[in-house]
């Protein structure tokens, strides 16, 4: 094994954390400042998924699509937010995994009512396809470093509106004390709305940028959600840090370990079966990984003791 | 009579009558959607243990509900085959007796949620959810990669296992099997509730800090009924893989977590009959609505969500208001 | 009239009433098709069905009834669905299901009831072999000839190094040891993927870290879309080989450039050169506005299969149903066809190559990869 194929899957981990992140940036912060879970959210992945692919297919323009992907996402998950997740802040959050659950069915066939059953084209852009040849000599997909850049960007850019704009105040504040801010008069309606609206149009965009290099098809946003609330909670609900970290722990985890596996494996069985065991040891890693910090540190790695 | 009260009743009586009714008609598959919502009734009501008493939110129950499943399955296929399960100091014969599985399903099952229940409890909240769904996932992944047992293909049952002195095979005796499991469960979980155990759980899932104090064991009562929990819900898993005569992992996986999970909520949580009567709506509901449109599952949803919205407490909620019978 | 005159006419009249009768009282065959109409799979179960519906259209027969139901891609809803069609429906033929681990649910407790099977697209191994039956007939191919084909045609271009992959799960198992069966060459890394895995990078960095000289992969649905994208993308160029089921054309619309000249084997392809495939072809196109795959070839085909035995022998003579639907006398979109001993097909195997015609991604056929070509599990048949 190449110390060149051992760094190109770092980077291979690195870029599906940072995808991984964007999904559950929203997904921690509507969970830490509404208390809300929301089984849908893998959804708006795929309504922007969706809404990017349509878009450049009638505009021929990538941008294009990735704006549009913004916008139906954002538009999608306000509408969630207002007509029905608005009634359930207060309900118990078994009320609230059914409703978004059913949400999930509606959205789903909605989406394929609308787009018919089989997958929608998406392509990586002229200007981003092909390689680029990095330092040490490994030839990575300029796309995905892309990916890379896109989601370092939004980190930094998250980091910045919780930390030092107004709006990062209320929803801080929103976190620790909901009445609180409602009482010093803070609209918390629009504050929560325009929360999931982010959150959700954060989704959107992993999932148009994502639908480049993958299937755009229905259903794609349930696996990619499960991975999210898993990083999520490895990190800690309502840490954008966290979520960033455990981004990045579990998209290491999942590609190091589809290559390391298997091959230790290899080291006491045949082939085959060593590679089927490996990559059987690989999917349940990531989970393995959670439980493994559950117990140790039972709110996640920066989660607050509730 | 409370109105919870005259729905049960008509509950309990009604689904069997329309059993015996598709009998009289020659509707076996009518049978078999009866003795559907008998089974998956019987997993709600599993799930209801640890969730409406206990207050734990599982979204691994699955992991036990195909645990169960694979227990049947791979006693049956190796009696089909006849191989037995291990040969060498201890010879394990595969078996399609019915009380040897069930018995085989509880335990396998009651030992995972030991197993799980132990780990998890260690958390709350959300986390407590997810670590639940993260085990449910694992036991998924391991039964679509072991190859022995037929992977993501399943594994086909040809015949039903035999129970004493009855033909399975027949639709209503089979029926009659599931409902019988049924309502002993039920009474089960209605004497749990009473009993001092129950009732320590209650106080402990209503503030877990005030029951500590005057002196409940907590993660012992909530271990328990989690183990209980679980063995209900294999056994209900063993049945379901009886009755379809296939066993595959998609009975691990977490979108059916998420369906028993959605029953118990729709009939209305800690409700007695809750889990039935979510059941028996959503196979109605199913049963109904596919023929209307290819796109059911966007009516469905939006039913659910009527549901949820409106009815708060589910169906039994609904009808019975805020009243609560004592069980 | 004298007595041997009269026997004649007693006889005579005798037959044709009972004729008359038996025509008179022949109830419709039922056909229950039970096939993935919704989710992520659809695509392929729409197809089964429309290739199907519109041989049943086109041959303006009456006499059949068909119950079309969704089986969602769960096996436990086709178990269901099929004990409510031979229960309930009283169905005579049960067809339709797409995926494996749907057909080994339904299928030997379908064939121990009594009913005939025709398998439009699935052909698990285990139903090839020891679990044949008498009443289970598949139209479509075993799963591994796909595969072996392709291992065929990679040594017959003289590739001799391949790296293989696939999902981790029994179909994908099968088509690395089916491709196994006929590659001479050596298998540098035989990588199995997580099912329903979406991003391929870890495994393309090990194709490009091995020293293969092809690339032979199984992925089918949103995963193969998936890796063709990523794969063209990473810079690789090695030449790619695979089944149909990356290739068809439902998903080669979505997959665009990147497939393009990716070799592929069928045993189906709209160029195929018979008439009976030339009036499929446009007569799909202007029924449903897109252009066929190779399922609903295979829908098509069923449907034919059965209404010619329709045309042979009544569905409640059983003996002589089963007779005439194996003598397969009906003309095929692949043209001649014939079931092996174990009533699966043994047909050619093509290669296709992903070509542009205009605005469409498609294939064209490039030539013959295996010829007349059974499957291993015929011999495990007790038929």
């Amino acid at each position: 094994m190449s110390n060149a194929l051992i760094a190109e899957q770092v980077l291979n981990g690195l870029q599906s954390g940072v995808v991984l992140f964007l999904m559950a940036a929203g997904l921690t912060l509507v969970f830490g400042v509404m208390g809300l879970i929301n089984l849908a959210h893998g959804s708006l992945f795929m309504v922007g998924a969706f809404a990017a692919a349509a878009t450049a297919a009638a505009t021929g323009s990538f941008l294009l699509g990735l704006v549009a992907a913004l916008a139906a996402a954002a538009a999608a998950g306000a509408l969630m937010e207002v007509v029905i997740l608005r009634r359930l802040y207060q309900r118990d959050h078994l009320d609230q995994v059914l409703a978004t659950f059913a949400l999930i069915l509606v959205f789903s066939e909605g989406v394929r009512w609308t787009f018919g059953s089989f997958p929608l084209f998406l392509d990586v852009p002229e200007a981003l396809s092909g390689t680029l040849v990095l330092p040490g000599g490994i030839a990575y997909s300029r796309y995905r470093l892309t990916l890379i850049a896109i989601g370092l960007l939004v980190a930094l850019g998250l980091y910045l509106l919780v930390a030092h704009t107004r709006l990062g105040v209320r929803v801080r504040a929103g976190e620790d004390d909901r009445e609180m801010i409602a009482a010093l008069g803070v609209n918390i309606d629009r504050l929560y709305t325009a929360v999931f609206a982010i959150g959700a149009a954060l989704a959107g965009l992993a999932g148009a940028l994502v639908g480049a290099i993958q299937s755009v098809q229905v259903g794609m946003g349930e696996p990619v959600l499960i991975l999210a609330f898993v990083v999520i909670v490895i990190g800690g609900i309502g840490s954008i840090r966290g979520a960033f970290i455990g981004a990045l722990l579990v998209g290491l985890t999942d590609t190091l370990g589809r290559l390391f596996l298997p091959e230790l494996f290899a080291l006491f069985m045949d082939g085959p079966a060593a590679a089927s065991a490996g990559s059987a040891l690989a999917s349940m890693s990531i989970y393995l990984l959670m439980v493994a910090v559950l117990v140790v540190r039972p709110s996640g790695l920066f989660g607050s003791r509730t | 009579m409370t109105r919870e009260r005259a729905l049960n009743a008509l509950l309990l009586l009604g689904v069997p009558l329309f059993a015996l009714w598709a009998v009289v008609v020659e509707q076996p598959f009518m049978i078999t959607l009866a003795t559907k919502v008998a089974i998956l009734a019987l997993a709600g009501t599993g799930l209801n243990l640890a969730l409406g008493h206990g207050g734990l939110v599982s979204l691994g129950h699955a992991a036990f509900f195909g645990i169960g499943g694979y227990a049947m399955g791979i006693l049956a296929s190796h009696a089909q085959s006849y191989t037995p399960l291990l040969d060498g100091a201890l010879t394990i014969p595969g078996t399609t007796f019915m009380p040897i599985i069930w018995l085989v399903a509880m335990l396998a099952s009651g030992l995972a949620a030991l197993a799980i229940g132990a780990l998890s409890l260690r958390t709350s909240g959300v986390y407590f959810i997810m670590i639940t769904l993260a085990f449910g996932q694992m036991f998924y992944y391991f039964a679509i990669s072991w190859p022995a047992y037929g992977g993501e293909d399943g594994l086909s049952i040809y015949v039903r296992n035999r129970f004493p002195g009855m033909n399975t095979l027949d639709p209503i005796q089979f029926f009659a099997i599931a409902w019988t499991w049924l309502v002993v469960v039920l009474l089960f979980s209605a004497s749990l509730a009473r009993s001092p155990f129950g009732l320590a759980l209650n106080a402990a899932r209503q503030s877990p800090l005030r029951a500590r104090t005057v002196g409940i064991r907590v993660y012992r009562l909530q271990l328990t009924v989690f183990v209980l929990s679980g063995m209900i819900t294999g056994l209900a898993g063993a049945l379901y893989a009886d009755l379809n005569r296939f066993v595959s992992p998609s009975m691990l996986s977490w979108q059916t977590s998420g369906e028993i999970m959605v029953f118990v909520i729709l009939g209305g949580v800690a409700r007695w009959c809750g889990p039935l009567a979510g059941a028996l709506l959503f196979i109605l509901l199913e049963q109904v609505l596919g023929p209307i449109s290819e796109f059911w599952h966007v009516f469905l949803g939006i039913i659910l969500l009527l549901i949820v919205l409106f009815a708060p407490g589910g169906v039994l909620g609904l009808v019975a208001g805020r009243e609560r019978v004592r069980v | 009239m004298n007595p041997r005159t009269a026997t004649w006419a007693a006889a005579l009249a005798m037959a044709v009433t009972a004729s008359a009768v038996s025509s008179a009282t022949a109830e419709p065959l039922k056909v229950g098709m039970i096939t993935t109409l919704s989710g992520g799979g659809a695509g392929l179960g729409i197809d089964v069905r429309d290739g199907f519906l519109l041989a049943i259209e086109q041959s303006g027969n009456t006499d059949i009834e068909v119950v079309i139901e969704d089986d969602q891609r769960k096996p436990e809803i086709a178990v269901q669905l099929a004990d409510k069609m031979i229960q309930s429906e009283k169905v005579d033929v049960l067809t339709g299901i797409i995926f494996s681990n749907l057909a080994m649910a339904v299928v030997p407790s379908a064939t121990a009831q009594g009913t005939f099977y025709l398998s439009p697209n699935a052909g698990p191994s285990a139903l090839a072999g020891r679990g044949c039956h008498a009443d289970y007939f598949n139209v479509a191919w075993q799963n591994d000839a796909l595969h072996e084909a392709a291992g065929a045609h990679a040594s017959a271009e003289g590739f001799a190094n391949s790296f293989i992959l696939a999902p981790n799960y029994p179909a994908g198992k099968d088509a690395l040891t089916g491709y196994q069966r006929l590659f001479e060459g050596q298998i540098t890394d035989e990588v199995y993927t997580q099912l329903g895995q979406t991003d391929y990078a870890a495994e393309l960095a090990r194709i490009r870290a091995s020293d293969a000289d092809s690339v032979f992969f199984f992925l089918p649905g949103g995963m193969g879309i998936s890796f063709l994208k990523q794969y063209a993308d990473s810079g690789i160029e090695l030449p790619l080989i695979g089944p149909a089921f990356s290739f068809d054309q439902g998903i080669l619309q979505a997959v665009g450039k990147a497939a393009l000249g990716v070799r592929n084997t069928s045993q189906w392809n709209k160029d195929l050169d018979n008439p009976t495939n030339a009036a499929f072809v446009s007569s799909f196109e202007a029924a449903y506005g897109r252009l066929p795959s190779l399922y609903a070839s295979q829908g098509f085909d069923t449907a034919n299969l059965l209404l010619s035995a329709m045309a042979a022998a009544d569905v409640s003579d059983r003996d002589a149903f089963r007779s005439a639907l194996k003598a397969a006398d009906f003309s095929s979109t692949r043209g001649d066809f014939a079931f092996g001993s174990n009533q699966h097909p043994v047909q050619d195997i093509y290669v296709r190559e992903v070509v542009q015609e205009g605005e469409v991604f498609t294939n064209t056929t490039l030539g013959v990869a295996l010829s007349e070509h059974g499957d291993v599990y015929a011999a495990d048949c007790s038929l």
